[in-house]
């Protein structure tokens, strides 16, 4: 059986790894190469590294990082930020990147999909989308939560599947950072939709909204930062739980 | 020392990475003519089969590995370079393979009704005991990311469940195959590659 996953995310800016609230508010955490190995030892089961720096000395710095965590760290690595061209592909999968997740850069030019999936396949192609409640609709939104796109989630979620993406990582503006837990209704309207993966991103506060995301909505993965950036929740002890509570689970 | 056969099907960096977090010496092998220097040899992939055979098969590849395979030395096929090892795949048209093991490859979705691809850590269950896998046990998970499974195989030696039984190992003699990806199963992948470089 498929196990769920349990996956952290690393906000990667200037060389360190950050984390903000409602998307902005960063605060500096750690090393990126240290916390990598620490979750990776720690049971995660993949690990997302988001570049959210926009200099281009930022962007070397990213991926001599990402060269140095793939060297030490032997799970599945999903790198997403500034990804707009084959180009960008190419740069972070030669880093040692497994999978590759594009945001604005789909939005602004959905064609960049199919073109990937295309030279990469379907599973190294994520779309990763931030989405926002706006008039009782669920909306995407660019530029790292910025900018109203107009665009219905659970339609570009179908269109992107349609043009060859193999996942997608749903991240709830209105419960990031906020610790409440996953965005459940938000979730079951994309994930429903779809036929790919679906991993749950936003909300994250206690055990309780793990346990209570995979009983209630069919996501294949949840993310999480902070939680476990701040030792709030160690990935071990969740996923007992999670076993525990009948999800099937790698111990 | 290890060889990796390089034939621009696939991301080598994290193979190389595990095969020296393990103490191992790898080598890139990039032209047929260096595979019979190597003391054993893995053969990765990602992608389409026929590309990735067509590919093997106008660089001299496929000829040295197989000559390779016949002297008895250790083979290990990766994901798509498993599925390389049978007789023929059915992905997008019949396309033969390096005939090293029987079997044929065919599209996962005839037999799942799951999700595609395959992708995710799933737990083997051992069909019979071999050295390759002395340091891996019954239940552990392993990394998969594949869309086309081996069927008919007569040397499966690990399966998982997805929907339908998929060939996850397989074995005969110096030939080997593991459709996961032990270069990304953490922990449990270094030490069936350590099984490996101890053949």
């Amino acid at each position: 059986m498929l196990a769920k996953r349990i996956v952290p995310c690393l906000d990667v800016k200037d060389g360190r790894v950050v984390k903000g609230k409602n998307f902005t508010c960063i605060n500096d955490v750690d090393d990126p190469v240290a916390l990598a190995a620490k979750y990776s030892d720690g049971g995660a089961d993949e690990l997302v590294f988001y570049d959210i720096t926009a200099s281009n000395e930022g962007r070397m710095l990213f991926t001599d990082i990402l060269e140095r965590v793939a060297k030490k760290v032997f799970i599945p690595l999903t790198v997403g930020g500034g990804i707009n061209t084959l180009e960008d592909f190419e740069r972070v999968l030669n880093c040692g990147a497994d999978k590759v997740s594009v945001n604005t850069g789909a939005l602004r030019r959905p064609e960049i999909i199919g073109e990937a999936a295309k030279v990469y396949g379907n599973q190294c192609v994520v779309l990763s989308m931030d989405v926002k409640r706006v008039g009782g609709r669920f909306t995407v939104f660019a530029h790292g939560g910025r900018t109203d796109t107009g665009r219905d989630a659970v339609e570009w979620a179908k269109f992107a599947q349609g043009c060859g993406a193999g996942e997608i990582v749903v991240n709830s503006i209105d419960t990031d950072g906020v610790k409440r837990g996953f965005d459940i209704e938000m979730l079951k309207a994309i994930a429903d939709a779809v036929k790919i993966p679906v991993v749950a991103s936003g909300g994250a506060g206690c055990i309780e909204d793990f346990i209570k995301l995979f009983n209630s909505v069919e996501v294949d993965a949840a993310l999480g930062a902070s939680v476990f950036h701040f030792g709030e929740i160690d990935i071990k002890e969740l996923k007992r739980q999670l076993k525990n509570n009948k999800t099937e689970i790698r111990l | 020392m290890t060889g990796i056969i390089d034939y621009g099907c696939g991301n080598i960096f994290s193979l190389i990475s595990s095969l020296n977090a393990i103490g191992e010496r790898a080598r890139v092998v990039t032209r047929a003519g260096d595979v019979s220097a190597c003391d054993r040899i893995i053969l990765p992939g990602v992608g389409a089969f026929k590309n990735a055979a067509d590919k093997l098969e106008n660089s001299g590849m496929a000829d040295a590995i197989k000559m390779f395979a016949k002297k008895g030395l250790p083979l290990l096929g990766i994901c798509l370079g498993m599925q390389l090892l049978f007789e023929k795949s059915f992905e997008y048209g019949e396309r033969s393979g390096l005939n090293l093991l029987e079997g044929q490859v065919k599209p996962l979705s005839e037999d799942t009704c799951l999700k595609i691809p395959h992708m995710g850590w799933n737990s083997l269950q051992f069909i019979r005991k071999d050295k390759l896998f002395r340091y891996v046990g019954e239940g552990e998970y392993v990394y998969f990311v594949h869309s086309f499974h081996a069927k008919n195989c007569k040397s499966v030696i690990a399966t998982c469940e997805y929907g339908t039984t998929v060939c996850s190992a397989v074995g005969r003699d110096n030939v080997y195959g593991t459709q996961f990806h032990p270069e990304k199963s953490g922990d449990v992948g270094l030490r069936l590659l350590k099984g490996f470089t101890e053949l």
